[in-house]
């Protein structure tokens, strides 16, 4: 042992303490390696940063140095040559709430909050009990009440008179949560061994994935009124609803079917051997696994059910985009409509860009165990 | 004792009995059940379908419109903005079909070429080794992909809009002018050589394609290598060049001259095409450069090295090694995405753009035939994307790894 150790080198040097070796750190070095490395890479930054020095102080000047900020005087916009956000401002009523009426906004508040704080607390994972369930329960009665009204002495408020973000928020939770357990379905259907069942799950699946959705809509808004039998009318709004949920569900369908194929055979096997029922083995067994590895996937696909709330605008619903374009036949305003649209722009971009970060941070999240 | 039993040859056992035939016996067998199970589904599809149909017919029986797809060839009675083929309101329902499908698929085929050549420079934009290139490309993708189509189509079409009208028209270089009433281009007068040029690339492309492929099949048959870059070349450069010549040399521009409040000559571009398809192709691009970049990043690392190894030409390593293994990631979710921009370009009736939807609400409007023109257009939009869909599958056929 002894000996050993008298052979080792790994003995502490002694002396002064090295310099570390020069340019191995330091912004001029990141800015040589990442900017400058060789002469392609300089040109193009160098012309990266010509366009942008030549589009963004412009840009900049446009949008805050010669804006107008707050007036309800449209005559004040025309004066400048900057962007007016005002318009913002004075229709920022119209354009958040729609047609509902203006005494109840509160209401809408309430509704907004509401489902944006349970979406938030949903997306952590110390929060997925039983409980969130019950509260979203809870706060569907919550919701329905504020937007209907009728009791605790509420206004009666009709669907025809919902508009703005509630109605994007409530139609984006409703096509998810509804279509969802119609997307297992189709998906089981597809993957079944019964022909007929397959067949018409197939066919249901490309015919809706096969048409845009602007056209299912319309058939539900156009179509579907005309097949019922007379005098049973059902509400736009639900309509619309259930063209978004079969939509949904198509798409959602082809994502849960990747799934259930990749799980391994022996899972099925198991599973039969054990004596389990086809809706047990689902259930218990194959469903938790397959819903597991396609939650990435199906985030893109709720992110879209998001930005396509806004097709409901062209069959006549206030949604945002509906009410931003209504609030926009104001003659007094209309010319400014590029900032509004700017501005429901950027709000559809936060509400899309969080979920995006979430889901890639669900992904890594899943991806962790996978590997050990 | 219980091995000598199991080596005694066994005497033959009597063939089991069959079980008596009762009710719960035929409930619990497999292919009775299921048959029951889709006896049941499709009658109940099929009922409720009659039943729709049933009332349906009731409908507009009472309200007096007639059926079938004989209106097709009654007189249309409205006009189409803009068209590729001749369009006017004596012409018949069946035309304006034509008319509005003709506009989608313009539409969209300007959009995928867009789409595809700014996507897949965005893709590669984002693998840049230069930070900044890098940087901006993502913060493209992420703006543009994570905001609705329809609110870019309405804010595209807002701002040519509100550009200046024609006599302060912004002039992009020579003769080309950005207006309210959209772009106006210089465009070739009517001459029939343009024409002809133009089949003659058309044509020295595809030989060029031949001749490349010729080239590649005899060398891997007799490994003799036969440059044909400098032949390519001359064809495609010397053919259009030749029948250009032969037709006379035209060189006349119709060029866009600014007469009253409009401009007069050239080829306008409409301010509802212009917003489309940038609302279209700038969307889309966002998801293709992802793909791209996705493709591109699941070519091995090893593969790239042992193609350095065996000391390939650069070009040589992206077009035999790094390509053809990133098309086979990237070419399904394109099409798919192909798909959904011809899908999409539905989204034109927002801003006025006639195409398939648009006029169809038109169609509907004025004939009353709801049910027939609503089969019509989804006939339409299903043989467009089972299209891309067939001729993306072939073509995927044709990149996958041939296993032997």
């Amino acid at each position: 042992m002894s000996a050993s150790n008298a052979t080792s080198f790994a003995v502490p040097r002694t002396g002064p303490r090295r310099e570390p070796p020069a340019r191995r750190a330091g912004p001029i070095l990141w800015l040589r390696q990442n900017l400058f490395s060789n002469l392609g890479n300089t040109l193009l930054t160098l012309l990266a940063l010509w366009a942008l020095f030549v589009t963004l102080p412009e840009f900049f000047v446009w949008a805050v140095v010669e804006a107008v900020w707050w007036t309800d005087d449209p005559q004040t916009c025309r004066e400048v040559a900057g962007a007016c956000w005002a318009v913002v401002a004075e229709k920022h009523r119209v354009m958040l709430f729609g047609t509902f009426p203006y005494e109840e906004h509160w209401r809408a508040v309430l509704v907004i909050a509401l489902i944006v704080g349970l979406a938030i607390l949903s997306a952590f994972k110390r929060f997925w009990s039983y409980w969130l369930f019950v509260a979203w329960l809870g706060a569907t009665g919550v919701v329905l009440v504020l937007l209907l009204g009728g009791p605790f002495g509420l206004t009666p408020t009709g669907t025809h008179q919902w508009g703005g973000l509630p109605l994007t928020l409530l139609m984006f939770v409703g096509t998810v949560v509804g279509g969802m357990p119609f997307a297992v379905l189709l998906a089981l259907g597809r993957r079944s061994s019964l022909p007929a069942i397959k067949a018409l799950c197939v066919g249901f699946i490309e015919i809706v994935r096969g048409v845009p959705l602007i056209t299912v809509l319309f058939m539900a808004s156009l179509m579907f009124p005309l097949f019922m039998p007379e005098g049973l009318t059902i509400d736009k709004f639900l309509r619309a609803q259930i063209g978004m949920i079969l939509f949904f569900a198509a798409y959602a369908a082809e994502i849960v079917r990747g799934g259930l194929q990749a799980i391994a055979r022996g899972q099925y096997e198991a599973a039969d051997a054990i004596g389990l029922t086809y809706w047990q083995k689902t259930s218990r067994i194959i469903l938790p696994q397959a819903l597991r590895i396609v939650l990435p996937a199906l985030m893109n696909d709720i992110i879209r059910a998001f930005k396509n709330t806004t097709f409901v605008s062209i069959i006549g619903l206030f949604d945002v985009l509906g009410a931003t374009s209504t609030a926009l036949e104001d003659p007094l305003w209309v010319l400014y409509a590029l900032e509004a649209y700017a501005f429901i722009f950027v709000l559809y971009f936060v509400f899309c860009f969080s979920m995006s970060k979430y889901s890639e941070h669900v992904e890594r999240d899943l991806s962790k165990g996978r590997n050990l | 004792m219980a091995l000598e039993q199991v080596s005694e040859r066994p005497a033959r056992r009597a063939p089991p009995k069959r079980p008596p035939i009762t009710l719960k016996g035929i409930w619990h067998n497999t292919g009775f059940r299921s048959a029951v199970y889709q006896v049941l589904v499709v009658v109940t599809v099929i009922g409720v379908a009659l039943y729709m149909l049933g009332n349906a017919q009731d409908a507009m029986q009472k309200r007096g419109i007639s059926t079938g797809f004989g209106f097709l060839f009654e007189e249309a009675g409205f006009d189409i903005g803009e068209s590729p083929i001749a369009f006017e309101s004596a012409d018949s329902f069946l035309r304006a079909y034509g008319a509005a499908v003709l506009n989608t698929l313009k539409v969209s085929i300007f959009s995928i070429v867009f789409a595809t050549l700014l996507g897949v420079l965005l893709g590669i934009a984002r693998l840049s080794s230069n930070a900044l290139i890098a940087k901006l490309s993502s913060a493209y993708v992420e703006l543009f992909r994570n905001t609705p189509q329809l609110v870019q189509i309405i804010f595209w079409y807002t701002l040519v809009t509100q550009l200046p009208p024609p006599k302060q028209a912004l002039d992009l270089g020579e003769a080309v002018f950005l207006s309210n009433r959209g772009l106006i281009l210089p465009w070739p007068t009517d001459d029939p050589a343009y024409l002809w040029t133009l089949l003659a690339v058309i044509g020295a492309c595809v030989s060029a394609y031949l001749l490349l492929r010729w080239a590649d099949e005899l060398r891997r048959r007799t490994g003799r290598r036969v440059s044909v870059l400098w032949w390519n070349v001359a064809l495609v450069i010397g053919l259009p060049l030749l029948v250009w010549l032969l037709g006379g040399a035209p060189s006349a521009l119709s060029l866009p001259e600014l007469r009253g409040f409009n401009f007069v000559g050239g080829a306008a571009v409409s301010p509802e095409f212009l917003a489309l398809l940038l609302g279209l192709s700038l969307y889309i691009a966002a998801f293709v450069a992802e793909i791209v970049r996705s493709g591109i990043q699941s070519v091995s690392r090893g593969q790239i090295e042992a193609a350095e190894a065996i000391s390939l030409t650069t070009s040589d390593r992206y077009r035999k090694i790094i390509l053809p293994q990133a098309l086979r990631v990237i070419v399904p979710p394109t099409a798919a995405q192909y798909v959904s921009l011809v899908k999409n370009s539905s989204l034109g009736v927002a801003i006025g753009y006639p195409e398939l939807f648009n006029v169809n609400n038109t169609i509907i409007t004025l004939s009353g035939h709801t049910t027939e023109a609503i089969a019509m257009m989804m006939a339409i939009y299903l043989s467009i994307s089972f299209t891309i869909a067939i001729v993306m599958n072939l073509y995927n056929r044709a990149v996958q790894i041939k296993e032997r």
